[in-house]
């Protein structure tokens, strides 16, 4: 067992993907800035300095400090807070990880939702196919926040306000994976189009075994590559919806902060001079979803073997 | 007389390739449909070679993968060991005839998940039909078939891209016998191998069929392979039989026009100073073949029956050929050489 | 002697990759005479392809030519900066490829892919140069070529698309064409008559071909001389009657032995062991020490050059002893 793992590292290390890797120097970078937010996100009860969410704590005397290196700054913020006195840096923290929460969970489902039909429609063909690439198409005629602004619409007339906040998260999460995943579904089903045709795959149906079993077996691990690719690109795409709709005011409600819960507080006091509480949230979001973009591109570059 | 082991009686396959539907009703076109297989009769013995042999697109692979069950025939039968296996329902009802059929594929490099070891990928047929039950024993069996394919149990380990074509198409073998087949279908085996190499499939094939005691179909459209593996060969043009023999017969004495030029076709490697005559034309679309017999158009001896009527399967000693010419009496012999024109 | 079209000196050519150096062609030299039509053959990994692409100045980056010298009529093309190579193929060295799909643009009329490659190196007005692209493909056997001049590649079938290929080649009267696998994509009733054409036209025009392929049997049809390659070096060289029926390098015995024929049923082919070996294993001394039934310890550790045997010339130790002894 540990010889296989070690088998297995090895091969890694010795991969094209991971020598590739090493030697683009903006790939290591995004890397490790993509890292730094994935840690400081998920350990902020840890690592922030302040707990933003514990009122006990908050002094509405600090509200609006500016950033340290202004005339009125508090070290003890190190870049400012915000109009209830929440510093700043550990408010972003927690914004992102409720963002990357809300990302990384749409992105699931997304990619569930659009594998599996992806695979049904390319393994199957025929009719199947026909239905799932039309709704497919029907779907493609929506934009990702018109059909989020709708669900969410409905939901809240559903429920009532105070219910739909409990649930704002995983209406979010519905909502943004339901826009996404006619892409995964495209790639997959072309992808298993050519894999379906590979001799394989044909050895596979030659000994017997069923085609579910060819499908989860044969096929799907040799389409997962794309699939990966456009995760990754689709993380960052879903931070960015995930913020806009915050920012829109449909997203997430302000007793749980995204980053773009936070850029829309902030917005308001932009040109009364506090910019700070806008600015930098902005700043955390575009750097994230910049880092993320490169790795994805870096990705399906190192997967392309025709680019290499 | 010898047991038949396999008999194809009258198959058909046809594949549509009409455009879509909304495009059918735009152009205002109809449906069009390929014969990619138009009625193809043989019957192979046990143990012995039988050669398919043709240019791209006279349906010889598609009759491998008719035969194996990777298509359902649209006519036709297929009998094997006595059990009816054309179409799928029947396919199922003698699941274990169907498992007695493997395959050996063209593309080494196509043919093995890329994803697995060599190990997991030979023990494939063995863990699903349970023929042993047991990891080491499956090992055990995984590591025997392996020697037996001149591979080292070792390379059990390994992923496929760590080996050359030729050792890829072994591991394909070694998966195929891993099934215990009788009867064993090999479309191109060696097709995309380098001549060397092909020499030591070909030699590692005809080895295995004399110790397992198989049954090949085999499926190529080089000529000089299939005159060296082969017991009888049957020739196919755009979807249909035109001859048949023992390999003896068909390159001594071929009779069809177009097994003429298939022959005619080889290149001269003795030296010999023969001159070959290229036969004009090139194989027409199997979407719009010709009329009446299909070779006409570049055939010799065509006349106007020739162009009208389809022929049918002529019994001739040793084998059968389907040609008015053959039939009417008005063929020249053959000299070894070139198809001498009738006009 | 005439001077040869083609001199290729001691060519290498390096495949730098992150684990180290590949030498794809290691020291292979031979000339081609006018009018002659040298084979280069081998097996796949064998470098043949890679000489073909050298002379013509076409090598997949990062490829390059590491060492040795190509000439052209007595003028040094690998050195050639890439404007000036563009200028010397098409007009001097004419290329056919294995895919004839790939090697005609699918947007452009032929018509249009003649004319432009006739207009760009010949001093010709455009109806002269399509009257000459017309002609060109009544010359390869194109039947209505007057019509069919205005149809897109994908109208044609493969051979027929093949035969235009071969005229685009031809179109400038190059000196030397360069035929890459020509055949293999073909069916082999339409592989007869490709190879028959191109000799013929050949002939015709006095041009000379360096003809690349796996086929034995295309080299013995074609070919005046034939190079066999393996590992990335000439094993053996000479007039194709010699290499083919009197073969001095084992390899070349071991492939001849290989090919089934129609003429004779052997019980068993005869098989080279092994495989050839990949480029970053090449073994020590002779490249096929370790698959050669001959072998003996010199093949181990000395790698033999090229030497006269009977009247090829053989990279073996044991063409050696044969003239000594």
């Amino acid at each position: 067992m540990i010889a296989r793992l070690s088998d297995g590292l090895r091969r890694a290390l010795d991969s094209d993907i991971f020598y590739s890797f090493r030697n683009s120097p903006l790939t290591i970078l995004s890397a490790v800035v993509t890292l730094i937010f994935f840690i400081g996100a998920f350990f902020s009860p840890w690592l922030a300095p302040h707990n933003p969410f514990d009122v006990a704590t908050l002094n509405l005397m600090d509200a609006f400090t500016p950033p340290v290196w202004l005339p009125e700054g508090n070290p003890i913020y190190p870049i400012g807070t915000d109009d209830q006195g929440r510093d700043l840096l550990s408010a972003i923290m927690y914004g992102t990880r409720v963002s990357l929460v809300v990302g990384f969970c749409s992105v699931a489902f997304a990619m569930v939702l659009g594998v599996s039909l992806g695979l049904i429609s390319g393994y199957f063909g025929g009719m199947v196919d026909s239905v799932i690439m039309r709704v497919a198409d029907v779907q493609l005629t929506f934009p990702a926040i018109l059909i989020a602004l709708l669900l969410d619409g409905v939901v809240r007339g559903l429920m009532g306000t105070e219910q739909h906040d409990n649930l704002a998260l995983m209406v979010l999460v519905f909502s943004i994976g339901l826009s996404y995943w006619v892409q995964y579904a495209r790639t997959v089903r072309g992808s298993v189009l050519v894999e379906r045709n590979k001799e394989y795959v044909q050895a596979a149906r030659v000994i017997g075994l069923p085609s579910v079993l060819i499908m989860i077996r044969h096929v799907l691990p040799n389409v997962l590559g794309p699939v990966l690719v456009i995760a990754t690109i689709n993380l960052a795409l879903a931070v960015i919806t995930e913020a806009t709709l915050s920012f829109l005011g449909v997203g997430l409600p302000p007793t749980q902060p995204s980053l773009g819960t936070l850029i829309r507080i902030g917005n308001g006091f932009l040109f009364s001079g506090e910019w700070w509480i806008t600015v930098f949230p902005g700043i955390a979001l575009a750097v994230f979803v910049l880092a993320v973009n490169l790795l994805g591109d870096w990705l399906r570059d190192a997967l392309n073997p025709r680019l290499r | 007389m010898a047991e038949t082991m396999l008999k194809v009686e009258g198959l058909k396959r046809y594949f549509d390739v009409s455009p879509p539907w909304l495009n059918r009703v735009l152009d205002g076109s109809g449906r069009r449909v390929v014969h990619a297989v138009d009625g193809v009769s043989f019957s192979i013995e046990r143990g012995e070679t039988f050669s398919l042999v043709g240019e791209s697109g006279c349906g010889k692979s598609t009759v491998a993968r008719l035969v194996v069950g990777l298509y359902d025939p649209s006519g036709g039968q297929i009998t094997f060991e006595g059990a009816d296996l054309s179409g799928a329902a029947a396919r199922r009802k003698h699941g274990d005839k169907q498992s007695r059929m493997q395959m050996i594929f063209q593309d080494p490099y196509a043919s093995l998940n890329p994803r697995w070891r060599v190990g997991r990928i030979i023990a494939e047929p063995i863990r699903f039909k349970k023929l042993i039950q047991g990891g080491d024993k499956i090992k055990a069996r995984v590591g025997e078939l392996l020697s037996l394919v001149g591979l080292s149990p070792a390379d059990a380990d390994k992923f496929p891209h760590e080996f050359s074509g030729g050792q890829r198409q072994r591991i394909s073998i070694a998966r195929a016998l891993a099934g215990q087949p009788e009867f064993l279908v090999c479309d191109e085996p060696t097709s995309a191998l380098d001549v060397s190499v092909q020499a030591q499939i070909l030699n590692l094939m005809a080895e295995l069929q004399a110790e397992l005691g198989l049954t090949y179909l085999f499926i190529s459209h080089n000529l000089a392979v299939v005159h060296h593996v082969s017991d009888k060969v049957g020739v196919m043009y755009l979807g249909r039989l035109v001859e048949w023999a023992e390999t003896r017969t068909l390159f001594g004495r071929p009779l069809h026009p177009y097994t003429r030029m298939l022959l005619d076709a080889i290149p001269d490697l003795d030296m010999s100073g023969r001159s070959r005559t290229p036969v004009a034309g090139e194989v027409p679309s199997p979407i719009n073949p010709p009329s009446g017999c299909s070779f006409h158009p570049r055939c010799p001896l065509a006349n106007e029956r020739c162009k009208r009527e389809v022929p049918q399967s002529l019994t001739v000693p040793g084998g059968a050929v389907a040609c008015h010419a053959v039939q009417e009496g008005r063929l020249p012999p053959w000299h070894g050489g070139t198809v001498a024109a009738a006009e | 002697m005439a001077e040869p079209v083609l001199e290729v000196k001691n060519l290498r050519v390096e495949f730098p990759t992150r684990r180290g150096t590949l030498v794809a062609v290691d020291d292979v030299s031979f000339s081609i005479a006018p009018g002659e039509v040298l084979g280069v053959v081998g097996e796949s990994g064998a470098g043949k392809s890679m000489t073909g692409s050298a002379v013509i100045g076409l090598l997949t980056p990062p490829g390059r030519v590491a060492a040795g010298e190509i000439r052209l009529m007595g003028r040094r093309i690998d050195k050639l900066p890439y404007g000036e190579m563009r200028k010397i193929r098409g007009r001097q060295i004419g290329a056919i490829f294995q895919d004839p799909l790939t090697s005609l643009n699918p947007l452009y009329r032929i018509g249009d892919q003649l004319v432009e490659t006739i207009l760009t190196h010949l001093p010709m007005t455009k109806a002269e140069a399509r009257a000459r692209a017309i002609g060109l493909l009544k010359e390869v056997g194109i039947p209505g070529a007057e019509d069919r001049i205005d149809h897109y590649p994908h109208q044609f079938s493969g051979g027929m698309r093949q035969r235009v290929v071969i005229a685009l080649a031809l179109c400038c009267n190059p000196t030397l064409i360069i035929a890459d696998e020509p055949t293999t994509a073909l069916d082999v009733s339409i592989q007869a008559q490709i190879i028959t054409l191109l000799k013929r036209l050949c002939a015709e025009h006095g041009c000379s071909v360096m003809l690349v392929t796996h086929d034995m049997g295309v080299i013995a049809e074609t070919a005046d001389r034939v190079a066999v390659m393996y590992a990335g070096r000439i094993a053996e060289i000479g007039p194709v009657r010699d290499v083919i029926k009197h073969a001095h390098h084992p390899y070349t015995r071991g492939l001849m032995g290989a090919i089934p024929t129609i003429s004779e049923r052997e019980g068993r082919l005869n098989q080279i062991d092994g495989a050839m070996p990949r480029l970053n294993a090449i073994p020590r001394g002779c490249a096929f020490n370790p698959r050669c039934p001959e072998v003996f310890d010199r093949c181990r550790v000395d790698r033999p050059d090229l030497m006269r045997a009977g009247g090829s010339l053989a990279a073996c130790w044991k063409a050696e002893e044969a003239v000594n002894g």
